[in-house]
């Protein structure tokens, strides 16, 4: 509501306003010179609504309610709390949160190192960012079809275990190993994925003005100091702003378990709680169920989110 | 016009443009219509593109069916070349995208009624609609039915046995003609041809995507067992029957390694390993050959089917499944009275449709497999069906009669199969891909999880 001290009055309106101030028009007065604005806005707004807050919406509604014989009824918290009892629950949270925790280590490090050094070099920068860009270009299925098959191939024949075996290192049953399907998860994905965070950490290196570096060297500041007292300060925003949303992306793993371990792998390895959504929803015919942990996610996604707004803002 | 006039315009004619876009991308719920005497019906399962000769099929069929029936128009519609991808059906059930006539398996009874799409279509399932109507199977007819309510009509079915590659069991030294009848066969005839080496699995199974859950049933129907009670409210799998199947696929898996290294194989995978020379047995339908002839390169030559193997002995079960059309809610009379016709001609009359054996045989469709197997033997349709299948055969009959010739008692699948079948992938997969999973432990998992999803089932 808005309060007391803007809200537009007749007087205020028809009087020159203080300088620096826009006097405040009526209501129908602003929409009329607005129009154009609003139109634009409103594919938006449409978007938005008929695709992601419709959606929202109907899945809190759905996880409180049953569907049988195409009559729907409300059940309270039931679908919650199958869910809860559900064995791969935990599995699936596990695993999400094994897969995020490693996914910050090697695909939210790995690029930024990889970003500096492009940064450092003076030559074939650009053919080194195709190169590095040309896994996003990829679809994420067909990629992940390339690690399934050549890459992660339990055999001897599979190009990770000819190399291990070439190198007289034991071999992997990769996807099928409940040790290894989620780092092999977290190597594919950060290969897919890691073009796009190098591409936006080298233009943040790139806007890091040179004289900061040239002092930091007239102090005898080495590669590693200049990195932690230049560049990191430097980007800070950007990498604070990449971890969330590396976050987020991660926490939301499913195509990666369905297409390399056909689903959960051995014993749930490879279940992620995206993955445990599909599987309720669709392979066992249970949609509010899947709803109600559709909830619990968005909740948990919901919190972290508001966590890293409000420490950035203190930190701001 | 201003610059802010024309702004104005070409921001309104882009918001209307947006409107008329996400008008035009939406669909009706109900694609068909019917006025007057004419009448119009969606059909799905129409073959994928990449299926060349029986897409050519279903179009001359609906050709000739319309020219027959002036008054009917048939709108096909392709859902892929499996017709039923458990996740995409799904999503068509529960958004009412279902087309007028559609197909499902006959385990999916419970979820289609469930979903409150289908529609009862008792009174109009006549032999007026449908000629060979009496002598199609009462068990395929039950499947679509609750109580004495029908809502679908069967149009395929099938029971399971063992296939088995006739090339690579006389490279093993095995004799094609006597294939395996127990489970302890299997296991020594698996260690023979995976010995051929070159990345070649004796026995092969499924762990993934329900089909691993699909075979530990046909499985453990084999042994005599259940996966659920018979009145269907408890998981009855975790005892010394389902503990026989899952050690039986341990042993060869670790003990003996006749079963290859890549495992989590779901239905495409392991055909596609099959029709590559890869794999010397598997349980299966008969039609798995025609999949993997048609869709995975592989030869009719190479096959052969022997009834499905028991422990020590015949098998004392084998899983009987099948596939059909429902009717979608809401239609017309006369829009279910033409979805009858279609599929009386297109799958249910001798001669026609899928039983175009003289069309089928030069096109290396498969003609002279022993199922489906429709029609009630001795009836007329069965005999004028078999005649015909006979005088066409394209593949050695011989290879299929161990099969055809010592029928196995049929179980049918569970009610709510696909979600135990879902469950049940998870015990596969772990005994085929961890040599220290316990199969105690993986039953007792599974068990649970099925009785709690029985229960949510019944609420």
């Amino acid at each position: 509501m808005p309060s007391a001290t803007v809200a537009p009055s007749p007087v205020h309106a028809s009087h020159p306003a203080p300088s620096g101030r826009r006097p405040r028009k009526a209501p129908a007065q602003r929409i009329t010179n607005n129009v154009t604005g609003y139109a634009f806005l409103i594919g938006a707004v449409l978007c938005f609504a008929l695709f992601s807050w419709y959606p929202m919406v109907r899945g809190v509604v759905m996880s409180f309610q049953r569907t049988r014989r195409g009559v729907t009824t409300w059940v309270g918290w039931d679908n919650y709390e199958r869910i809860f009892q559900d064995p791969s629950f935990w599995t699936a949270w596990k695993n999400t949160a094994y897969f995020t925790v490693l996914a910050l280590v090697l695909g939210y490090a790995v690029p930024f190192v990889v970003a500096i050094i492009f940064n450092e070099l003076r030559h074939a920068r650009g053919y080194l960012r195709v190169l590095v860009y040309l896994p996003v270009m990829l679809p994420p299925a067909s990629a992940l079809f390339l690690f399934k098959y050549y890459a992660y191939d339990p055999s001897e024949a599979g190009l990770f275990n000819a190399i291990l075996k070439f190198l007289h290192l034991p071999t992997s049953q990769w996807m099928q190993s409940t040790s290894m399907a989620v780092p092999a998860m977290v190597l594919a994905s950060t290969w897919m994925n890691m073009g796009g965070a190098v591409l936006i950490y080298l233009a943040a290196l790139q806007n890091i003005p040179g004289s900061l570096y040239e002092a930091a060297e007239l102090d005898g500041a080495g590669l590693f100091k200049r990195i932690r007292h230049v560049t990191i300060p430097q980007t800070k925003l950007i990498l604070s702003l990449m971890a969330m949303l590396q976050v987020v992306a991660t926490m939301q793993l499913f195509i990666e378990p369905l297409i390399l371990a056909n689903g959960a792998g051995t014993q749930d390895s490879a279940t992620s709680v995206a993955y445990l959504i599909y599987q309720h929803g669709f392979f066992q015919n249970d949609l509010n169920g899947a709803a109600a942990l559709g909830v619990i996610m968005l909740v948990v996604l919901g919190g972290f989110s508001a966590a890293y707004v409000r420490l950035s803002s203190k930190q701001d | 016009m201003s610059v802010t006039q024309y702004r104005r315009v070409a921001a309104l004619a882009a918001v209307a443009g947006l409107g008329l876009a996400l008008a035009a991308c939406s669909t009706k719920g109900d694609d068909s219509s019917s006025s007057g005497d004419k009448v119009t019906i969606t059909v799905d399962c129409m073959p994928v593109g990449s299926q060349k000769e029986l897409l050519k099929d279903w179009n001359a069929d609906v050709e000739a069916f319309q020219k027959l029936n002036p008054n009917i128009t048939i709108k096909s519609v392709s859902v892929g070349a499996q017709c039923n991808n458990p996740p995409d059906f799904t999503a068509r059930l529960a958004g009412g995208t279902v087309t007028d006539v559609f197909y499902a398996y006959m385990t999916d009874l419970q979820q289609v009624l469930d979903s409150g799409q289908a529609m009862e279509i008792t009174q109009y399932a006549t032999k007026d609609q449908i000629p060979t109507w009496d002598s199609i199977s009462k068990e395929a007819k039950a499947a679509f039915s609750e109580g004495d309510k029908l809502y679908g009509i069967p149009t395929k079915n099938y029971s399971m046995g063992l296939l088995y590659n006739k090339n690579l069991f006389t490279q093993a030294g095995l004799d094609p003609k006597n294939p395996p009848k127990t489970w302890e066969e299997v296991r020594e005839a698996a260690k023979k041809i995976s010995a051929l080496g070159n990345g070649i699995a004796g026995y092969s199974d499924y762990s993934a995507g329900n089909t691993g859950g699909w075979h530990f049933t046909a499985e453990l129907f084999s042994q005599g067992g259940q996966v659920v009670t018979a009145d269907g409210k408890k998981a009855d799998f975790n005892n010394d029957l389902g503990k026989k199947v899952l050690q039986n696929l341990k042993d060869m898996r670790y003990t003996d390694k006749s079963m290859g290294e890549k495992q989590l194989l779901q239905w495409a995978d392991l055909l596609t390993n099959a029709g590559a020379g890869k794999v010397g047995m598997f349980v299966g339908a008969p039609d798995a050959t025609t999949a993997i002839v048609t869709q995975f390169q592989g030869k009719y030559q190479d096959w052969a089917m022997a009834p499905m193997p028991g422990q020590g002995g015949p098998a004392k079960g084998t899983l009987g499944g099948g596939e059909g059309y429902f009717f979608k809610k809401g239609l017309s009379k006369a829009q279910v009275e033409a979805g009858l016709k279609w599929l009386a001609y297109e799958k249910l009359t001798v001669g026609k449709g899928q039983f175009d054996y003289v069309r089928a045989k030069p096109e290396n469709n498969p003609v002279g497999l022993p199922q489906p197997q429709l029609f009630i033997p001795g009836s007329d349709a069965f005999k004028a069906d078999n005649d015909l299948k006979v005088a066409n055969a394209n593949v050695t009959v011989d290879d299929f009669a161990l099969f055809a010739n010592n029928p196995v008692p049929i179980k049918f699948e569970p009610a709510n199969a696909q979600a135990i079948y879902a469950i049940l992938d998870s015990a596969m997969s772990a005994i085929l891909t961890n040599p220290n999973a316990s199969v105690d432990d993986e039953l007792k998992k599974a068990e649970d999880k099925v009785n709690q999803a029985l229960a949510a089932a019944a609420k």
